[in-house]
């Protein structure tokens, strides 16, 4: 069994990820709510339908974008629009959408002839054809060269500042924390927690680190008489200082100028989802 | 259900002219075969000189009729294991496409191909059978028609589950070349032993091959009632099973 409990709401006009490692079960918990794969049991409920019983008015209102999927291909770009806009009541121009996503000169071009960023660009508009209230983006960036997948992150900003809701999964966690204002980390089929990154962070990684370098003997005396330090490492000349609390990285900058420590180096670590999932899970994202 | 499907079949027909060897196989070579046949059976024969049930006259057009069918059906089977596995059936279910509306857009494909491939042969063929008088080249067509269409259903309904596309041309084959032997076409059906006339009037083929030589030797349609009426049920029981068993992925 790929999914046994989960259980969220996403909000209208929200960006919302479920994230979590290949295999935890955000493909099949999001084709289970698009209508494609009719779960065992539970409750499913999009834009007030059940997404099996409904699935003809589900499919008019959503627009989806499947892992691994692919056309024929021979199709041109313009006549896989044109074909998907016919299919819908209400479609959106396509040569606009086209021209939106940067794909306006590739209209005639076949579909293996297209590059994966390309491919990605035509599944979003195809996905937005219909012009959906609800926009399901499935590993949106795998397999993408760090410079198609700003490209991509950047058209998803532009969706959601369109006032549509999108629900996407990806196992990157930079890419949960620059789209999604709230995600699910989702592992072996069950949720973990669901929040807003930052809100996650705080709440399960607040250790912060400031990292420095310095000459200076009493430097190390100083660093640990700071009230909210925890930890002072040192290794050489470097220090590593780990303390909690919105202030914390303040109070070592205050400490630092009071004591006019000289330092050469300075730069702060702090937590991220990826942090926060080795902390709920044990492993690593990638393991 | 018609949302879309004209579109999707002049797309698919669009596509499949696209694809060089995919238009050699099912209109090139059907036409090949044919002329090549037809040179070995009988060279340059005039109308007079065909005995009225010989094989140049009834069986070589019946068989290549046959032929042009059942390469139509494979290449079907073909296109929809294709698409199951290249996770094109997959993106077509999150639209409003229904399964049945995909599977009659190949199938217009098809159809249409094989109306396109016959006229084609019988350009081709005119150098080695004169169409005289008799030919009954409508109502041929049209019985060719019905039959591949009949016969398609098969192909859908192997097509709804076979899962790759490395199957689907054996499984394809393994089921519908050996109806070719008990058909009726180099055998009649009545001078085989009984278990394999039981099997032979169980199968589609053996109907259309009876309908399409009926037709060619210049029987009128009522006397084959009985053999479009057996291609419409297996029509219907293939294609109600294949909308049950219907995989997408």
């Amino acid at each position: 069994m790929a999914v046994s409990e989960v259980s969220f709401d996403v909000s209208e006009g929200e960006v919302f990820g479920l994230i979590g490692p290949n295999g935890a079960g955000k493909t099949t918990t999001m084709e289970c709510v698009e209508g494609v794969r009719r779960p065992d049991g539970g409750e499913i409920s999009i834009l007030g339908l059940d997404p099996f019983r409904d699935v003809y008015q589900v499919q008019n209102r959503i627009g989806v974008q499947l892992q691994q999927a692919q056309l024929q291909k021979r199709i041109k770009v313009w006549e896989a629009v044109d074909l998907w806009a016919s299919l819908y009541p209400k479609p959106m121009d396509g040569n606009r959408l086209l021209e939106q996503l940067g794909l306006a000169d590739k209209r005639n071009a076949l579909f293996m002839t297209l590059s994966g960023g390309q491919k990605q660009r035509l599944f979003i508009a195809l996905a937005l054809i219909n012009d959906p209230e609800v926009v399901f983006l499935d590993e949106l960036t795998t397999g993408l060269d760090p410079q198609s997948r700003r490209a991509i992150w950047d058209l998803v900003r532009g969706i959601r500042d369109r006032g549509k809701t999108v629900v996407l999964t990806t196992h990157l966690m930079e890419e949960a924390e620059r789209l999604c204002d709230r995600v699910a980390i989702i592992e072996r089929g069950k949720i973990i927690d669901i929040g807003g990154p930052e809100e996650l962070v705080s709440r399960h990684c607040p250790t912060r680190a400031v990292v420095l370098a310095t000459e200076d003997a009493l430097a190390e005396e100083r660093l640990r008489a700071i009230p909210r330090v925890e930890t002072v490492m040192r290794r050489g000349s470097e220090f590593t200082i780990q303390g909690q609390g919105d202030d914390f990285v303040t109070e070592v900058i205050q400490c630092l100028s009071e004591n006019r420590i000289r330092i050469t180096y300075f730069r702060t670590v702090l937590p991220n989802l990826e942090d926060v999932f080795l902390k709920l899970t044990g492993h690593s994202i990638r393991d | 259900m018609l949302r879309g499907l004209w579109k999707l079949t002049w797309l698919e027909l669009k596509i499949f002219l696209r694809e060089p060897l995919g238009a050699f196989g099912s209109i090139v070579f059907p036409v090949l075969v044919f002329v090549v046949l037809g040179r070995f059976a009988g060279g340059r024969i005039t109308p007079s000189s065909l005995s009225p049930a010989g094989f140049a006259r009834v069986g070589l057009p019946v068989f290549v009729a046959v032929l042009i069918s059942l390469s139509g059906v494979l290449s079907l089977v073909t296109i929809i294991s294709i698409y199951r596995e290249g996770g094109i059936l997959k993106r077509l279910r999150a639209t409003p496409l229904r399964p049945q509306t995909i599977l009659a857009a190949h199938v217009l494909v098809k159809l249409t191909l094989t109306a396109l491939t016959m006229a084609l042969t019988v350009l081709a063929g005119k150098r080695y059978f004169p169409i005289h008088a008799g030919f009954p080249i409508f109502g041929f067509s049209l019985a060719l028609l019905i039959s591949t269409w009949s016969i398609l259903s098969i192909g859908f309904l192997i097509a709804s589950f076979v899962p790759t596309a490395r199957f689907a041309q054996p499984i394809g084959a393994a089921i519908l070349y050996p109806m070719i032997g008990v058909c009726g076409l180099f055998v009649p059906v009545q001078s085989l032993p009984p278990a394999l006339q039981v099997v032979a009037r169980l199968l589609p083929l053996t109907y259309a091959v009876s309908l399409l030589e009926g037709i060619l030797k210049g029987e009128a349609w009522s006397a084959h009632v009985g053999d479009v009426a057996a291609l419409v049920v297996v029509f219907a029981i293939c294609t109600a099973l294949s909308a049950k068993v219907f995989r997408w992925e």
